[in-house]
């Protein structure tokens, strides 16, 4: 769908009562729908014309081999990278689209921060601030984005750091950390904004084997106790089996095969899902 | 032979100790003034370069060139001999300061883009990912990055540019180099006010690079 043709549909909406009902109920408004998402780089394609929805609260784990688009899914979604065509809606709202005077135009800086700011992400390089401390890092945003007194601020960044049981690191610089707690205290920074979708994009693959349990544990235990919306891109396939409502597989751009985890990996639709799953299993 | 004695006059070198002085801290003050004048400019055309406006960067970038592509002496003689034709009438020891500065600006200002390429670009991300406004990105997270490793290349700057205040007497300014050539040439004497001359830019040179070693040091993350 193109940016018209989702205008037309808006419009639609707005004057259909009975469609205008059944979109605009809360219960079935996803918190994140992907429409035609396409993403190109010259003449690679990466997204090709993708289409997702992601239910409140669910967790979606991303799986698929490398250059698949299953980052560039989460870094169009988080306004890292712009769309080539196609519309991502988060929480009912259009994100590089506002309605202004009945009309679709492109979105201010001022609507794209509002609409972000449901996300959080969390990145393989941790990309911690190395000149603050891991408290420092956690009240940035909140003081300078929400506007937060710098108090209420270190209050709240406290609790997410003993959250993700790192309670004693606050006065740490990053470097002075592992990677894992590192990965932690990124969760937390994230967390700090009140997002009702977290992002993962490979939170684990830069870490030690050993490292990666205690940020799957934080991940995990956020899921159980938070309500939070959750993509993942992840090669943790144990991970994904367990702790996701549903699997889906990228290849070439396109969602090829998609499942709850016992079906996706007990029993594979696709051929290219089967060989994708059997390489991976050989790995381990 | 002729003895050191004979050739470097002690006493009459204390006697104009004072006016050397005194134009050392008319120099010392030329060079903290334009450098810190040059050290915010510098910054504004680095990120002006940066910008995603490609006008602005262009015409930022061909600035910068033609700045350090011509001799410091002439700018200073456009601006304090060529500016007043068009009304622009400036002090000798104004056209002087804002000249080098200037001057000095674009040569930092490439120190600087050096540094802010040196930042990664998943902080630029975290930023984004965070909503960081531009203006905090810069101020909060890219610039105190940016900036750290940088220093000791700036502070070389800080220390050709007061070396090269001496530009300025040709434009009427009395500093150090100059004060030292109007003593000789009322004394007849250069020996004593050159060589005391290049003591003092050493000593104050030195100080310079070690003050900003210091700063170096304080600023060091652990």
């Amino acid at each position: 769908m193109t940016a018209t043709q989702y205008q037309e549909q808006q419009m639609k909406r707005d004057f259909d009562p009975a469609l205008g009902r059944a979109a605009d109920a809360s219960a079935n408004t996803p918190m994140v729908r992907f429409r035609n998402v396409t993403k190109r780089y010259g003449p690679l394609t990466v997204l090709d014309g993708l289409d997702l929805d992601v239910a409140p609260n669910e967790k979606v784990a991303i799986i698929g081999p490398s250059g698949s688009g299953k980052s560039t899914l989460l870094r169009v979604l988080m306004t890292l990278d712009p769309l080539t065509d196609g519309v991502i809606e988060v929480d009912g709202q259009p994100l590089t689209h506002e309605m202004r005077g009945g009309k679709l135009v492109p979105a201010s800086p001022r609507h794209v921060r509002q609409v972000r700011s449901k996300i959080g992400m969390v990145f393989q390089s941790f990309n911690l601030f190395p000149h603050m401390t891991a408290l420092a890092n956690t009240i940035e945003a909140p003081m300078s984005v929400l506007g937060l007194s710098k108090k209420e601020a270190t209050e709240r960044a406290r609790e997410l750091l003993s959250l993700v049981g790192l309670a004693e690191k606050c006065e740490h610089y990053p470097s002075q950390l592992s990677g894992g707690q590192q990965q932690r205290v990124a969760i937390a920074r994230a967390l700090a904004m009140r997002p009702k979708i977290m992002l993962f994009d490979e939170v684990t693959s830069a870490l030690d084997p050993e490292l990666c349990g205690e940020v799957l544990n934080v991940i995990r235990r956020l899921g159980e106790e938070h309500n939070l919306t959750m993509l993942m891109v992840t090669h943790q396939m144990g991970f994904a089996k367990e702790f996701a409502d549903r699997v889906c597989f990228f290849s070439q751009g396109k969602i090829i095969e998609q499942a709850p985890p016992q079906q996706f990996f007990s029993a594979p639709q696709h051929e290219r899902t089967r060989q994708f799953l059997r390489a991976v299993t050989e790995a381990l | 032979m002729t003895s050191l004695g004979q050739l470097f006059d002690v006493k009459y070198a204390l006697q104009i100790l004072p006016e050397l002085a005194r134009a050392a801290t008319y120099t010392i003050g030329i060079t903290l003034v334009g450098f810190a004048i040059a050290l915010v400019l510098g910054l504004v055309l680095a990120i002006m370069r940066r910008s995603d406006f490609a006008p602005l960067a262009k015409t930022t970038a061909f600035f910068i060139e033609f700045i350090r592509s011509t001799p410091l002496l002439i700018q200073v003689y456009v601006l304090f001999y060529v500016a007043p034709l068009y009304g622009f009438t400036m002090s000798a020891l104004t056209a002087g300061t804002l000249g080098i500065a200037v001057h000095y600006a674009c040569y930092v200002s490439e120190v600087y883009r050096a540094g802010l390429n040196g930042v990664a670009r998943g902080q630029w991300e975290a930023s984004c990912a965070l909503s960081l406004r531009p203006w905090r990105t810069y101020t909060g997270v890219i610039l105190p990055q940016a900036i750290r490793p940088v220093i000791p290349a700036l502070g070389n700057y800080l220390v050709a540019m007061f070396k090269d205040t001496p530009v300025l007497s040709a434009i009427t300014v009395v500093e150090l180099m100059q004060q030292a050539k109007n003593i000789g040439s009322e004394t007849f004497r250069y020996l004593e006010p050159i060589t005391m001359t290049g003591i003092f830019f050493l000593i104050i040179s030195v100080t310079f690079a070690s003050g900003v070693r210091h700063i170096e040091r304080r600023v060091r993350l652990p």
